[in-house]
């Protein structure tokens, strides 16, 4: 994997119309669009969806031929209004998406972010991979994808609120667990959230061993535009990234600040 | 064989010079880009105020190169001012700036002088956003003002960004009257895609600007006619991505070129065109002088 080549090159795909197929409601803020269209994609990776007129956003792929969105402002709002038969324009797999790795791998996930790690729990499990995965959100009824992690392999569930499982941080999850157990770690989630994670890894010796998914404001999805740049090694999110090891995250501004649309810094 | 380039009151290690809002948002990414044998960087174009810039789709890929309206994002001369203080390096880094008017120009460029910035670089050639760029480089009279103002105001080189003009010779010299170190051609030509399934503008901004391999036959004749016209160095961008472009661009007396677009293929394109351009020159036993204008017959 070389990091300054565009990682989708040569097999780049051109926008195409995709037209709703199905909307599955799956927790009071999220929904899943399949696109009735089969994106030669791999976990982690994300396409840019055209919701025209409105915006053009990145969104992972939670199976290989769907999304799952959490309404948040205008262009996800646009995007709930959409009925099957609608259309939205759609360009990827973007990015170089999680490298699946080792005979037995932790998924952390919180909130919406568990919608690009549950294809990659029911890949391992398909390769004979031994899954466990920590899932937290606000609320029980907020857990995504409770079933399809239930089924690919080992879960413990977390809420803010107590209302199913864990009370508390999902990362409080991890106190139990002997990290040393995994051959390979992978988070989504806030970045909060991501960036315990990390210096859980960190102080067990395994950053060099967690992937980490990450969102930066994304604009032209294409590396060329800057915005989603990292500091301090300057890779772009879009197509060096989302997904990160936690060695190139140590130090950096995972975890600190963001930059928002126009370019300034947000902290988190 | 020494490819050290005397451009715009600038000395370059060699004659790539990375584009305007092209990886230019953060001092980490223009740093990357030097590490990829940029021989200098120019910053993301900065205002006075915060803008969050266009909605998207802000750049597609077409058949015949990239269509983009971003809309002049970027945090204000008040925050990047420490972004550009943390990008000083190895290599120059020039700032761009954009401003409504003369005053505008004159502010962000004392705001961001703080950080010492190698040159300044006047956007005022951006087709995408009104009253700003292209607005004011279609006007002599106010090109040449807005150089001065500028000029005046900092004491170190200023280069003056131009729209691809079929009078564009008449603007570049009110910008050397105006006192610019050099010019800068082209920044995109405007321009649109329309999507058939549903007959939207598919640029959030519906009309934005094409850049890449697509412009760059007009880019040189407007270099070519740059070079032609004025006594002050002119630098040549649109569509370079190989040290082949980069030649033709350098026998129509271009002094050095900028790379935007040619990022997405590959980042190390800085790297390849200076390794070709010096295989080039190699072989024809000749020198970057000794190519320069040689078009220009
Ligand atoms: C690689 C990647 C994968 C993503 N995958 C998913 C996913 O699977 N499901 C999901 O629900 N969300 C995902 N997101 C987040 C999603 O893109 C944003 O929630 C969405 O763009 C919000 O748009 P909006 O107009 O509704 O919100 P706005 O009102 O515009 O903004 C709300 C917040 O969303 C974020 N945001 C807005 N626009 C963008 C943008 N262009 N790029 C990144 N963040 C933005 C900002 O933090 C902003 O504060 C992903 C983000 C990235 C970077
Ligand atoms: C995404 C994008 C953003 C740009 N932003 C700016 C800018 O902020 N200021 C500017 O002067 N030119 C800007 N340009 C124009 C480029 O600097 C350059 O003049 C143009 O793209 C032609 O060169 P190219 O074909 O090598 O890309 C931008 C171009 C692109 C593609």
């Amino acid at each position: 994997m070389h990091p300054g080549r565009y990682q989708g090159r040569g097999t780049e795909m051109m926008p195409i119309n995709a037209r709703i197929t199905r909307i599955v409601d799956e927790t009071p803020s999220t929904k899943t669009f399949f696109l009735g269209l089969t994106l030669d994609g791999k976990p982690g990776q994300f396409v840019m969806v055209w919701i025209r007129g409105v915006d053009d956003i990145p969104m992972s792929l939670s199976y290989p031929d769907a999304i799952t969105v959490q309404k948040v402002g205008d262009a996800t709002s646009a995007l709930f209004k959409l009925r099957k038969g609608d259309s939205v324009r759609i360009r990827g797999p973007i990015g170089n998406g999680f490298t699946l790795s080792g005979k037995s791998i932790l998924l952390i996930a919180g909130g919406v972010g568990a919608a690009p790690l549950a294809p990659l729990a029911e890949e391992a499990k398909g390769k004979k991979i031994k899954v466990k995965t920590l899932l937290g959100a606000k609320t029980g009824d907020e857990l995504l994808f409770v079933k399809r992690y239930r089924s690919a392999g080992d879960l413990q569930t977390a809420t803010d609120d107590g209302s199913e499982g864990y009370k508390g941080p999902v990362t409080e999850l991890l106190d139990g667990l002997d990290l040393r157990e995994y051959d390979q770690i992978y988070s989504c989630g806030p970045e909060k959230m991501m960036s315990r994670v990390l210096e859980v890894a960190k102080g067990a010796n395994m950053a060099s061993k967690t992937q980490f998914s990450l969102q930066r404001y994304i604009k032209c999805g294409m590396g060329i535009c800057g915005t989603c740049c990292i500091d301090p090694s300057g890779l772009r999110v879009c197509v060096d990234g989302p997904v990160f090891s936690g060695e190139t995250l140590v130090d950096s501004e995972f975890g600190r600040y963001a930059r928002d649309a126009s370019g300034r810094k947000v902290r988190l | 064989m020494d490819l050290t380039t005397d451009v715009g009151g600038l000395k370059l290690k060699n004659p790539t010079i990375l584009a305007a809002g092209i990886l230019g948002t953060g001092a980490a990414s223009l740093k990357r880009v030097v590490q990829h044998g940029a021989g200098a960087v120019v910053t993301k174009s900065t205002g006075v105020s915060p803008r969050e810039g266009h909605p998207g789709p802000v750049l597609i890929k077409t058949e015949h190169g990239f269509l983009n309206a971003m809309g002049l994002p970027n945090p204000s001369y008040h925050e990047f001012v420490r972004e550009l203080e943390m990008a000083k390096g190895d290599v120059p880094v020039i700032a761009s700036i954009f401003g409504s008017d003369a005053r505008e120009f004159e502010e962000v460029a004392l705001g961001l002088s703080k950080a010492s910035p190698d040159a300044f670089e006047l956007n005022l050639s951006c087709p995408h956003a009104e009253g700003y760029g292209a607005t004011l480089g279609t006007d002599p009279r106010k090109v040449k003002e807005i150089a001065k103002t500028v000029k005046n105001a900092v004491d170190v080189p200023v280069w003056v960004k131009l729209p691809p003009l079929a009078n564009i010779a008449e603007v570049g010299l009110a910008a050397q009257e105006g006192g610019a170190d050099a010019v800068v051609a082209i920044n995109t030509i405007p321009a649109m895609a329309i999507d058939v399934e549903s007959g939207y503008p598919i640029l959030g901004n519906k009309v934005g600007g094409l850049s890449g391999a697509a412009i760059k036959p007009v880019a040189l004749r407007c270099v070519y006619e740059l070079c032609a016209a004025l006594n002050i160095d002119v630098i040549g961008v649109g569509g370079i991505s190989s040290w082949k472009d980069a030649i033709e661009f350098i026998m129509a007396g271009a002094t050095a070129i900028e790379i935007g677009s040619a990022v997405h293929d590959d980042i190390n394109v800085f790297r390849n065109i200076s390794k070709g351009i010096m295989q080039f020159l190699e072989k024809r036993r000749c020198t970057l002088d000794g190519i320069r204008g040689v078009a220009q017959k």
